[in-house]
Parts: structure tokens; C-alpha cells; sequence
């Protein structure tokens, strides 16, 4: 059933979003890695995840909210297809904390893709990240963060959409960074955002 | 539905007297066109390879990509024509909606508007093929211009969104209207009948050629017209129309690929209904207006501060760079045509 749906999903993921990816400074790799990106769709997990090449789809998880994933039987049989972690937002305890679970569930060969702004994002403004990443580097500091921009996906499919307008999107990919020695938690997290700013190109296409 | 049904019934009896596409010269023009198209590919290989001092890297690109792109429209067409026409109609329908979403993403819109562009991919632009695979000709010529323009600033006023509610109403039916109802015009083409006049009777008889032979012509000289433009431009270009706009496109151009292609759709007049001066005029018009079209498409892509839809997102054949001029002669074409020529 999976070597018949996931194939599938990718496809469907593909068309729907027109998505072109470019690598910028930055080489596809199995090497574990954590993907951070915009997060403006419901849909940016799974396009990002598609849009990378199969080899590499394989050993990564998009960490995805548990309360929309959950929701409905389709939506669990998708996230399930393209292996995402799902963290339920309600239920995160200081012993239990999401960063120690995604740390022990990549192990040491699997990458994440993460949305550090937290919540989808509906200003055209990107939102200030979130503190998961950097405690997930400074956990795992060997990890590469790799920054991805995701463009035009929010006009693919907004927040409360059911039907999803195939537009033509863009993912920027660019170079992986790490977190320095001693930089403190605000400035590494500005760092970060700044990184995926850049690699936004072009103008606005929403007004 | 009653009416559906009539028009049906008037639909059936021209589709079964017509199930064969092609006729000797209709065959002739398609193999003449592959051949030329599949020549320049070949030159195009062979200017790749020169040393950049000869030919400017730059122009060579354009023009390969030029060649592939029309290339890969007029197999597709020829394959799709092999089955019926309907087919034909789907491979429209598929372009249409790959150069509406091009134009839609390459223009602002804001999150009100989702609901607005759904309607578009999903309901007018199949309704739009469906009628014109029905040949409901009534109907297509005016649902797009008329219902779909009252609805669209409708739909978007429902969803309470007021900022440059103007500016995006007209976007987005223009869109509509360019890359869906313009285009549509082309596989239109297949379904006319038409009648010629007899000299020597002096009476009208119906047309005995096929309507594939029209859309040929047709497309031919769309590209002839780009192509002998192109060169204009290069060889005697003088008097740029607009800098602002568009810094390659000159008067010379217009009038010289004008004059021009109305010579080759003279030549071409054996596969139309038209007489040799009907063929050239039909020519000329079909010239202008693809001239027309690439103005206007270029003073969009100037407004939006991309140079070709194919670079507005990395790695796309941009399909509406290619296809501009062909939308703004279809319907000019259509008409005219139904209009000198229309049987009923």
C-alpha cells in the first residue's frame, strides 16, 4: 500500500505546488542535518519533504503538530506516509520536552525538517523563531542546520482552505550553519532567521 | 439541459462527417512544419557550438529555446490531432491552466482571493473547454467576458477583503481572460464550418477542407510572425516602439514581419478557404496582433519586474512567454474567419 501512496503523494505533493528547488551553497547529502524553514501552509512540510531528492526523503522527518495531523483519518494516513514526528502541542512537560524526543528519534542517521516560527504564519512578516532550535543545537551540536526558504506556498494553500490553487512555488535551500561556540540564545536565533531571509529572492506576491 | 440537448443534436451529425482530421494537404503542412521546426533544433545545436565571438551566447539560448518549446507544442498537437479533436480541446485546456497559473503567480494577490482563484482553475477554465468542445459557441464567447467578470469582483467582495479590490478584480480576470478565453479560441478553430465561393457556379459550397488545415495555418503563421520579427529586429531595427517596455522591439519589426508573414500565409493558402488575398490578410491581422500580444505581455512582465515568466520561478519553460502572441490572435482570427466564412 505505502510503495503505492507515498510515490503518490510525492507526485500529487509536486504538481500541486510547481515547486522548483534550488540548492544554494549548499549540496543535497545524507549527512544528518536539520532543515529549518518558513512556515506560511499546511502544506510546507510535505512539499519540502517531496522536494527533496528520494535517497534523502528517506532519512528525514518533518516535525509537524499532532492537532492537525491527527485530525481525521487522511490526514493520519498522510502524515504517516511521509514519516512525520508529530508533536502534540498540549502535552509538552518539562521531563518530556519535544527537543529530547526528536533527538532520540532521528538517532544518529536521520535529518528533521522544522518550522521554528512555531505556529503557521499568516503576516508577510516572518515571525521571530522560536527557542527549540537552539536547544536542539546545542544538544546535538555536530547536527548541520540548514536554512530553506519557502515561497508562494501560502498562496497554494492558506490557513482554513480546503481546495489547494496549483501555483508555481519556490524552495530555496542555502548553507548550513552551526551554532558558534558561546553565542548566546537571541542572537543565534536572529542568526537563523536572518539566514532564511536570505534566501528569499524576488518581490512580494501578496499584497 | 433542453438546450443542451438541441445543440447536441446539431453538434452530432458535423462530428460524424468529419471524424477524418486530415487531408492530403493538411498532412503535407504538419510534416513541412516538424521538418522546419526539427531543422532549427539542429542549427540551434550546431550555434551552440560556435565560438561565442561569432554569435552572441545570449541569442542562441533564446532562439534554442524558442525552437524547443514550439517544438514540444506542435507534437503534442499533432499527436493529440491524431486521436480527435476533442483531445485537442484537453491539450489547450492543459496549456491554458499551466499559463494562468504562470500569470497568477507572477501577480499580487492577496489571501481573500483563494477562494476567487480556485473558481478560475477549477471551474472556468474546464467550463470554457467543455463549451468548446461541445461547440457551444453561444455560450463560450461569453460566459468568460460576461458572467465570470460580474462574478469575480463578486466573489472577492464576499470574502470582505476591500484593499486594491479594484486592482485585483482586474488582475485576475485578466488573467482569465488571456490565458483561458483568448487561448481558447485556437481549438475553436476545429470545430467551424465554413463555405467558400464557387466562381464558376457563383454560389457558396461548403468548404471541402479540413478545419485541422486552419490551425495549422493558423499556428504557423504565429510563429513565422515571431520568428521574421525577431529578425527584423535584428537586421533593419531602427525605431524602438517603447524603451520603456520593451528595448528590442522596434516599428521596423511590426511592419517588416507583418508584410512578410502576409507573403508566407499567401503560400499557405492551399491548406485555408480563404482566396490568396483572404490568406495574406489573415496572415497580416494574425502578424499584428501577435506583435500586439508580446507588447502588451512585456509591459506586464515590466510592471512586475521579471523578465520572463520562465526565470519568475527557476527551472519552468516559461509556456506564456511563448504563447503571448498566439492568445491575442486567436480570437481576432476566429472571428474573422467565422465571420467571411461561417456557414450557417
Amino acid at each position: 500500500m505505502k510503495q503505492v501512496t507515498v510515490p503518490f503523494l510525492v507526485m500529487l505533493a509536486k504538481v500541486l505546488s510547481g515547486a522548483t528547488v534550488r540548492w544554494v551553497d549548499c549540496e543535497p547529502d545524507t549527512c544528518q542535518r536539520v532543515y529549518f524553514a518558513n512556515h506560511t501552509s499546511h502544506l510546507d512540510a510535505l512539499v519540502l519533504w517531496a522536494s527533496l531528492p528520494k535517497p534523502i526523503r528517506a532519512l528525514t522527518r518533518p516535525v509537524a503538530a499532532a492537532d492537525y495531523w491527527e485530525g481525521g483519518p487522511v490526514r493520519r494516513y498522510m502524515a504517516k506516509s511521509f514519516n512525520a514526528l508529530l508533536i502534540d502541542r498540549t502535552k509538552i512537560k518539562v521531563h518530556n520536552s519535544p527537543i529530547d524526543m526528536m533527538i532520540r528519534s532521528i538517532g544518529d542517521t536521520e535529518s528533521l525538517i522544522v518550522f521554528p516560527e512555531g505556529g503557521r504564519n499568516h503576516q508577510p512578516e516572518m515571525k521571530p523563531f522560536k527557542s527549540g532550535l537552539f536547544y536542539l543545537a546545542k544538544k546535538r551540536p555536530d547536527l548541520e542546520l540548514v536554512p530553506v526558504y519557502i515561497d508562494n506556498l501560502n498562496r497554494v494553500m492558506p490557513k482554513g482552505q480546503f481546495l489547494p490553487v496549483p501555483l508555481l512555488s519556490c524552495i530555496s535551500i542555502g548553507a548550513p550553519m552551526w551554532l558558534e561556540s558561546g553565542e548566546k540564545k537571541v542572537s543565534f536565533l536572529k542568526r537563523a532567521r536572518q539566514a532564511v531571509l536570505d534566501m528569499k529572492d524576488g518581490s512580494d506576491n501578496e499584497f | 439541459m433542453f438546450v443542451l440537448a438541441l445543440n447536441f443534436q446539431n453538434v452530432v451529425p458535423a462530428t460524424a462527417n468529419s471524424d477524418q482530421l486530415f487531408d492530403f494537404w493538411t498532412t503535407l503542412l504538419m510534416l513541412a512544419m516538424l521538418v522546419v521546426l526539427a531543422l532549427l533544433l539542429l542549427v540551434g545545436q550546431f550555434l551552440k557550438r560556435q565560438p561565442e565571438s561569432v554569435f552572441d551566447p545570449a541569442i542562441v539560448r533564446t532562439f534554442n529555446k524558442r525552437v524547443v518549446t514550439w517544438l514540444t507544442i506542435c507534437v503534442l498537437l499533432v499527436v493529440s490531432l491524431l486521436f480527435n479533436r476533442t483531445v485537442t480541446v484537453v491539450l489547450f485546456g492543459l496549456i491554458s491552466l499551466w499559463a494562468l497559473r504562470e500569470f497568477i503567480t507572477m501577480t499580487p494577490t492577496r489571501r481573500g482571493d483563494h477562494g476567487t482563484l480556485a473558481w478560475l482553475i477549477f471551474g472556468f477554465t474546464p467550463l470554457q473547454y467543455i463549451m468548446v468542445a461541445m461547440n457551444l459557441y453561444d455560450f463560450y464567447t461569453i460566459v468568460i467576458p460576461v458572467y465570470a467578470s460580474l462574478f469575480i469582483p463578486a466573489r472577492i467582495a464576499f470574502t470582505g477583503d476591500h484593499k486594491r479590490f479594484l486592482e485585483r478584480s482586474a488582475k485576475i480576470q485578466f488573467g482569465l481572460l488571456i490565458c483561458v478565453y483568448a487561448l481558447s479560441h485556437t481549438p475553436a478553430l476545429l470545430y467551424l464550418e465554413l463555405e467558400t465561393y464557387d466562381r464558376v457556379t457563383q454560389t457558396k459550397i461548403p468548404w471541402t477542407g479540413k478545419t485541422a488545415g486552419l490551425l495549422f495555418f493558423f499556428i504557423v503563421i504565429v510563429q513565422v510572425s515571431d520568428m521574421l520579427h525577431f529578425v527584423w529586429d535584428r537586421l533593419a531595427g531602427k525605431h524602438v516602439i517603447a524603451p520603456g517596455i520593451n528595448t528590442t522591439k522596434t516599428w521596423e519589426g511590426v511592419i517588416g514581419s507583418a508584410c512578410c508573414t502576409a507573403l508566407v500565409g499567401i503560400l499557405l493558402q492551399f491548406v485555408t478557404p480563404f482566396t490568396w488575398y483572404g490568406a495574406g490578410f489573415m496572415a497580416l491581422i494574425i502578424s499584428v496582433m501577435a506583435s500586439s500580444g508580446s507588447m502588451t505581455m512585456s509591459a506586464i512582465k515590466r510592471d512586475r519586474g521579471v523578465r520572463d515568466y520562465g526565470t519568475l520561478v527557476q527551472g519552468h519553460a516559461g509556456v506564456l512567454d511563448r504563447i503571448d502572441s498566439m492568445c491575442f490572435a486567436a480570437p481576432i482570427f476566429f472571428h474573422a474567419t467565422r465571420f467571411f466564412l461561417n456557414a450557417n
